[in-house]
């Protein structure tokens, strides 16, 4: 029996071994692309394409999609087509990992946009800057990303080169909801929760430490388990602690229920978030007794922005099946980043793309700037976007409408 | 104000559901010595069947006086034809093979459900909503219980007693406990085990459904997923009862539940504990009250001591 049971797992083993190898050996094939034609660039895209957080991972990957398929129309560098390899991280910052491996392993891609969480973030920084290839976040908040572990303690130290963001940081994006909840909307007990991953817990850090500065008390605060839906036992906490607006760091898989759960324990109290649930899914999710809850999101809304108009048009007339979300404009601009880095670099190597092309354009990146969907789109010296633009949006009816744009002043 | 009877509403609900589904390990267990990880999935598909049923059969609007019946009877069948289908084409064929063969074709299995369901349901990709019963919360004392959850508060104990008159007083049910006691014996006192065996499958997925259909109302959503932990608590639960017993399945299910809600109202608020206090850390503790539990009574709460046959 024993014998038989050893001889069944070694053959499990084996098996998921073959089939790894299996998917790794695809990886080389494609290279070599230069022809008479001009000479391919490839665009990676790795975003959450499946899973709970598919809605926003879609429209990132759609929107560079977009740009690449604008750039060649433009034919804004010569002799060079622009095309995306979109990866699926499926939020897990192992698949993340994976992904940046298999992006690297690829000759032809220069440049990288993504991923949609921090937390995968943290795992692909290091493969990319290694092979010096270029990533351009949409939708990273955290500040560590750029700025070190140390950031909040005035040691700002850049982790790594190749990383890049065109979205804002936590360290404003907190406190500007902070500043939004205290002194626009009047309310001064918070009960703040978070998802402990390095996006939400970072979120509800910096919400607090302004909350506090400001006057407001801090009544209670717990953190959720991710995996589940019930919340009732939290929701009755909220209820009981006479918090009149919950601030939750997370995302809106969780932020929905959350919020639908607290309303039906009888504490009708807004929930507030960041980016994160910014979505029509949380609208669902948390129901018609979600109306009044608040989400801030990175820079003005792009419907209302002349520069996205055109980039609203084009997204409908190229017909994507999905929305592009919270990040598209920023996705749209990061790709754009990395065409502009490309095309410097061509400039500068009389019309041919060097040999050193990746680390080449990872420099030119820090010198981009241009007129993006968000706004001017430029990168300080740790990679962040120097665009702080942001903008509180509350859930009328089955939308969000934006309450008050504004840039964060410390 | 004294939140501990809402906590402790919160907990028996929670606790409810874990032991519906709970019923269908421990049941069979009881049985066939298997370890059905599939089942939470046959719990996750007897939702799919509901949602169908109120989406695709009913007209836009019927009220759901008229719906929940109707949709707690396609959760039935949908749990019900995919666990018998399971047993039939995936556990059978290796009956006699050695106990690890099930155990990795459930996990398999289990996989397969879930990305079934998530390439071939329309919209499954992300959650979706799940009706719900109209009208405001019951207010009873400091406690409030949502509309969804009376159904659960219902439906929890009538079934429970169904499946205990089942067990004692039919005869398929006197053919199961014999099944369990000795399977072999039993066949050679006339029972068909293979028959029996298909009655355990058939009613597990019967509870696991009507706890699906409990979870939509509860939650307002279903997804390809909510199987999966739910199913791992589940399993604890059952665990935590002593698995093979049937009234342990539901009580273990009613103390994880109650340990859980418990855990994250109150541990936070013992001095020195607030680091392990909150949601985050209730799966924590309710795995510390298993090994306390399993450490002294190895056969769980309900468990009788028996041989070890796993």
């Amino acid at each position: 029996m024993r014998q038989r049971s050893l001889i069944a797992i070694t053959a499990a083993l084996a098996a998921g071994a073959l089939t790894l190898t299996a998917c790794g050996s695809r990886d080389d094939d494609g290279g070599g692309s230069s022809g008479d034609g001009g000479t391919t660039v490839v665009i990676g895209v790795d975003a959450p394409l499946t899973g709970d957080l598919s809605a926003l991972g879609l429209g990132i990957k759609n929107s560079v999609d977009l740009a690449t398929k604008q750039a060649n129309k433009e034919k804004v560098v010569d002799g060079i087509t622009f095309k995306i390899e979109a990866l699926d991280d499926q939020a897990q910052p192992s698949s993340g990992q994976q992904n940046a491996t298999k992006l690297v392993a690829n000759k032809d891609v220069l440049g990288a946009v993504g991923p949609l969480n921090s937390s995968v973030a943290e795992s692909m920084q290091k493969v990319f800057d290694d092979a010096k290839l270029v990533q351009v976040s949409p939708a990273n908040t955290n500040p560590a990303l750029t700025q070190g572990q140390n950031w909040n303690g005035g040691e700002k130290a850049r982790p790594y080169k190749s990383y890049f963001r065109t979205a804002t940081t936590d360290a404003i994006q907190g406190p500007y909801a902070a500043q939004y909840v205290y002194n626009d909307a009047k309310k001064t007990k918070a009960f703040v929760i978070d998802d402990k991953k390095t996006y939400g817990a970072g979120l509800a850090a910096t919400f607090s430490d302004e909350y506090k500065k400001l006057g407001g008390k801090i009544v209670g605060t717990e953190h959720i388990d991710p995996e589940t839906k019930d919340f009732s036992a939290v929701a009755t906490k909220v209820k009981n602690s006479g918090a009149d607006v919950v601030y939750y760091g997370g995302e809106y898989p969780q932020a929905g229920p959350l919020s639908k759960q607290i309303k039906a324990a009888g504490a009708k109290i807004p929930l507030v978030g960041g980016d994160g649930i910014y979505s029509a899914d949380f609208i669902s999710l948390a129901g018609a007794s979600g109306a009044g809850d608040l989400a801030t999101s990175v820079g003005a809304p792009v419907e209302e922005l002349p520069s996205a108009k055109e980039f609203v048009a084009n997204y409908k007339a190229a017909g994507y099946k999905d929305a592009y979300e919270a990040y598209g404009g920023y996705s749209y601009d990061s790709a754009w980043a990395i065409i502009q880095a490309v095309k410097k670099v061509v400039e500068d190597n009389n019309g041919e793309l060097p040999d050193d092309a990746r680390a080449k354009v990872t420099e030119a990146m820090q010198n981009v700037s241009f007129d993006g969907v968000t706004g001017k789109v430029s990168f300080d010296e740790f990679g962040d976007a120097t665009n702080k633009q942001l903008t509180v949006y509350s859930v009328e009816g089955t939308d969000w409408s934006p309450v008050k744009s504004g840039t964060y002043e410390g | 104000m004294n939140e501990l009877p809402q906590q402790l509403v919160n907990g028996l609900l929670l606790g409810s559901m874990y032991g519906l589904v709970a019923i269908g390990y421990t049941m069979v267990y009881g049985i066939v010595q298997l370890i059905n990880f599939a089942h939470g999935e046959i719990f996750m598909i007897g939702g799919f069947g509901a949602l169908t049923v109120y989406l695709y059969v009913l007209p836009d609007g019927t009220t759901m006086w008229i719906a929940l019946p109707l949709m707690l009877l396609g959760a039935v069948i949908a749990a019900v034809i995919v666990a018998v289908g399971a047993e039939r084409f995936a556990y059978r064929p290796l009956r006699g093979a050695p106990r690890l063969a099930p155990l990795i074709t459930a996990i398999g299995l289990s996989l397969a459900l879930q990305q079934a369901v998530w390439a071939w349901y329309p919209g499954a990709k992300e959650s979706i909503n799940f009706p719900e019963i109209a009208g405001g919360p019951f207010e009873i004392g400091s406690v409030t219980i949502q509309t969804g959850d009376v159904f659960l508060l219902a439906v929890a104990p009538i079934s429970m007693a169904i499946l205990a008159y089942f067990v004692m007083k039919t005869r398929t049910g006197r053919g199961m406990q014999a099944t369990a006691q000795d399977p072999d014996t039993a066949k050679l006192m006339g029972i068909n085990t293979d028959r029996i065996i298909v009655v355990a499958f058939a009613l597990g997925a019967v509870f696991a459904a009507v706890g699906a259909v409990a979870y939509g109302l509860k939650y307002g959503q279903v997804q390809f997923r909510m199987g999966f932990i739910l199913g791992l608590k589940a399993f604890t639960a059952a665990v935590l009862g002593g698995i093979g017993n049937i009234y342990g399945a539901m009580i273990g299910g009613l103390v994880l539940g109650i340990a859980e809600t418990m855990a994250t109202a109150y541990i936070a608020d013992v001095p020195g504990m607030s680091q392990l206090g909150g949601q985050s850390w209730a799966n924590v503790w309710a795995f510390v009250l298993l090994i306390l539990v399993l450490l002294f009574r190895p056969q769980g709460l309900m468990g009788e001591r028996v041989a070890d046959r796993a």
